[in-house]
């Protein structure tokens, strides 16, 4: 059986140590990942731009990696929905693609999806004694579907205390190429996010997509708010080593 | 309207409104009471995504057949002594108006809200005329006085405060009102009764009009809708021509979830079903109806399997609420009448300057709350990517922006040149990064710099470090039969269903 990593661009070249820990944990469970090289980035940043051509060549550069694999896991809500949600758009029109996208969308999962839905785990043996604030990112919620899975997992972690974010399910304001082209509002958007993640006094921001997170991460940073945002992934493996 | 709203560019709009931190909070707070009321109105109901299907289904069926529906509700009205018009434009719309009011030699105009006049631009026309316009809405009656066009579909003063209201108000009355809100609620009323009174003809929107019936269906939650459909002698009903469902048992669905999607309201507070003009036996009702039925471009929405959804909302305004940027921007900057999602999706679409109006749509982080709020569930975020979409095909997109795609499509099409900008990147960063942040405001970065600080890319990206990390993980460790069953067994559950369907 081929489980192979879709590391996501982000989670390659910024935060590798998301990845690591992802393929550490599901190393413990004798899970072992294979990771294809040809693999770049989904080409949401094109896509939702409306620059569907320059979208479809990095697309297929997904499609080409993951032809033979079984599973495919990433540490991003919104890079999954990508593949589910707008690959069967893109790539309506060429039939063979298609065949091939609708496979891909099958066996490719988020990985708070893949350990509750496909592993049955919700309790990985935690430990992680701080206040935490869980941040659902839009794209793993509405456009994946992925919205227990996170708290399910967080519950079970010892000594983590989970506090509630206000107006949790209200967007970051990152949005792509959104945070640059309408850099005023995005900023503004952002700047609510970080005061409501403040209120909650948490000393942990933990999140499933890394882009959300260094928007967010970013603005508490510019503030000179030493708060630690982190990926799930991080947080459940530290919570176990 | 008010031109200065809409001769600016969307960023200039968007700036005024980041600016007023006024109209901010007043928008936050109401949305947020309406965001609320909703979750508590249907989660009181019960199976509200149940709800939200019927409603879209019923919405999908009607414009499906909508020559078929619309040709029996005219049939209807007809035999029912109604006066149908038909307006392919915003400007005919209008003429056919005005026509109405020369007949009558009206001089004075009472309104219930209707966005389709805002649309249209009626009140702008009649005024010309010289004909008086009162809008007989509370929040309608504010943005007249104040001049400006509504900032929320169904809350059109949202920016507004009640303080702002009173010395509007005071202007009107010629003394000093105070900012009470009994009190200025009374001032309307007591004015707006006279103006009742006196009105030639008095003007309405249309929620619903029922084909199989020939009725037309208001909602208000002030009673006034009531009453500029039964004290002037005449009345105008302007709808757009999507505003059809076939029948009373369909109401009964739209009555579930407009109201509680709009305010979380489990009923409105008034709902007339207009059928024709006043027979011989009724109390009240005008002595003439006209029904004026909209196009205005909706109908080239028709058979486009992109855009023809949109012809499903019921103008509920749930996905201004639930917006994350109307939440910081209001209305206004949206510059037309319409706002939020569906007004970013639709002035496009009523407009023949595309080119204008089609930027609009950049005004979303496309995180799909409107979509989730929807009553019957208009994906308005994929509607608003392939409104980017057709921007940049008809090359309406900056050339920066167009240089960056084409890198990203030449860094990303192939894993080797991927990893050589990527390597690229990590030697440039040193010049600008600092204790592994960027916080420089130079270049095109300061856009993402002037309000956060940007992450620096890994000394080691993941891929560099993979085959390490594969080595040390080589070492076999005992795999769980649980779970190698578990996933066995969903492989051979996918190859089934594969095999079925082919
Ligand atoms: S698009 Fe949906 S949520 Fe928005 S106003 Fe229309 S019906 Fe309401």
């Amino acid at each position: 059986m081929k489980v192979s990593l879709f590391v996501t661009c982000l989670c390659d070249v910024i935060y590798p140590q998301v990845s690591e820990a992802m393929v550490r944990i599901l190393h413990r469970y004798g899970i072992k990942l294979d990771f294809p090289k040809l693999q770049t980035c989904c080409g949401q940043p094109a896509f939702n731009s409306g620059y569907w051509e320059e979208a479809k060549e990095s697309a297929k550069t997904i499609i080409a990696a993951f032809k033979d694999s079984d599973f495919v896991i990433a540490p991003s809500g919104s890079c999954v929905g990508m593949i589910h949600h707008h690959y069967p758009t893109l790539f309506k029109e060429e039939r063979e693609l298609l065949q091939q996208v609708n496979e891909l969308k099958e066996k490719t999962y988020e990985f708070t999806q893949f350990l509750v839905h496909v592993l049955g785990i919700t309790d990985l043996g935690a430990t992680f004694r701080h206040r935490v604030t869980y941040h659902p990112s839009c794209h793993a919620t509405r456009l994946l579907g992925v919205t227990n899975e996170p708290y399910q997992l967080l519950s079970k972690v010892k000594g983590c205390q989970l506090i509630p974010l206000k107006n949790a399910s209200d967007c970051c304001g990152f949005g792509g190429t959104f945070a640059v082209k309408m850099s005023d509002l995005s900023g503004a958007m952002v700047k609510e996010k970080a005061e409501h993640v403040l209120e909650t006094e948490a000393e942990v921001l933990v999140g499933i997509d890394m882009a959300c997170l260094m928007n967010i991460a970013g603005r508490l940073s510019h503030e000179g708010k030493n708060i630690r945002v982190m990926h799930l992934a991080e947080l459940l493996y530290e919570g176990v080593s | 309207m008010n031109e200065v709203q809409s001769e600016n560019s969307l960023k200039d709009r968007v700036q005024v409104a980041l600016n007023n931190e006024f109209l901010q909070n007043a928008v936050k707070f109401t949305t947020e009471k309406l965001r609320s009321g909703k979750q508590a109105a249907t989660d009181q109901l019960g199976h509200w995504e149940e709800w939200r299907e019927r409603g879209r289904q019923i919405r999908l069926h009607t414009i499906a057949h909508l020559d078929y529906y619309l040709s029996l509700f005219v049939d209807n009205l007809r035999a029912a002594g109604g006066i149908v018009h038909f307006a392919s434009t915003a400007e005919e719309a209008v003429r056919i108006s005005l026509k109405i009011m020369e007949a009558k030699q009206a001089k004075s105009v009472v309104k219930s809200k209707s966005m389709v006049s805002e649309e249209v631009e009626l009140n702008h026309a009649l005024i010309e005329k010289g004909i008086e316009v009162v809008e007989t809405d509370l929040g309608e009656y504010i943005i007249q006085l104040a001049n400006e066009t509504p900032s929320h579909i169904i809350i059109p003063a949202i920016h507004r405060n009640r303080k702002q209201v009173a010395e509007l108000f005071s202007k009107v009355a010629g003394e000093e009102l105070p900012a009470d809100t009994a009190v200025l609620a009374g001032f309307a009323r007591s004015k707006l009764r006279e103006k009742f009174l006196q009105a030639d003809i008095g003007i309405t929107g249309c929620n619903f009009a029922i084909a199989e019936a020939g009725s037309m269906v208001l909602f208000s939650n002030e009673g006034n809708a009531r009453m500029v459909s039964t004290l002037p002698k005449t009345q105008i009903t302007m709808m757009g021509m999507e505003r059809i469902i076939p029948s009373w048992e369909d109401l009964e669905v739209m009555a579930t979830l407009l109201p509680r999607a709009a305010t979380g309201q489990d009923l409105t507070v008034y709902m007339s079903a207009i059928n024709g003009p006043r027979r011989n036996d009724d109390l009240d009702g005008p002595e003439e109806l006209h029904v004026i039925i909209i196009d205005n471009n909706r109908s080239s929405q028709l058979g486009d399997p992109e855009f023809q959804e949109v012809l499903n909302c019921i103008r509920c305004g749930a996905c201004l609420n639930a917006c994350p940027v109307y939440r910081h921007v209001g209305g206004h900057a949206y510059g037309w009448v319409y706002s939020g999602p569906i007004g970013a999706v639709i002035t496009p679409i009523l407009h023949k300057d595309k080119e204008k109006w089609g930027e609009i749509a950049n005004a979303s982080s496309l995180c799909g709350a409107c979509y989730e709020a929807c009553p019957v569930k208009i994906p308005l975020h994929d509607m608003l990517v392939y409104i980017r979409r057709n921007n940049v095909e008809k090359n309406r997109t900056k050339k920066l922006e167009k240089l960056g795609m084409n890198l990203f499509r030449k860094v990303t099409s192939n894993h080797r040149t991927f990893h050589l900008a990527v390597q690229a990147g990590q030697l440039g960063q040193k010049l600008i990064a600092r204790k592994g942040k960027i916080t420089s405001k130079i270049g095109p970065l300061k856009k993402w710099t002037a309000y956060r600080d940007a992450p620096v890319l890994a000394k080691r990206s993941f891929r560099e470090s993979w085959d390490r990390l594969e080595k040390e993980l080589n070492q076999e460790i005992p795999q769980d039969p649980n779970l190698q069953k578990r996933m066995q067994k969903i492989l051979a559950e996918r190859r089934e269903k594969n095999e079925s369907e082919r």
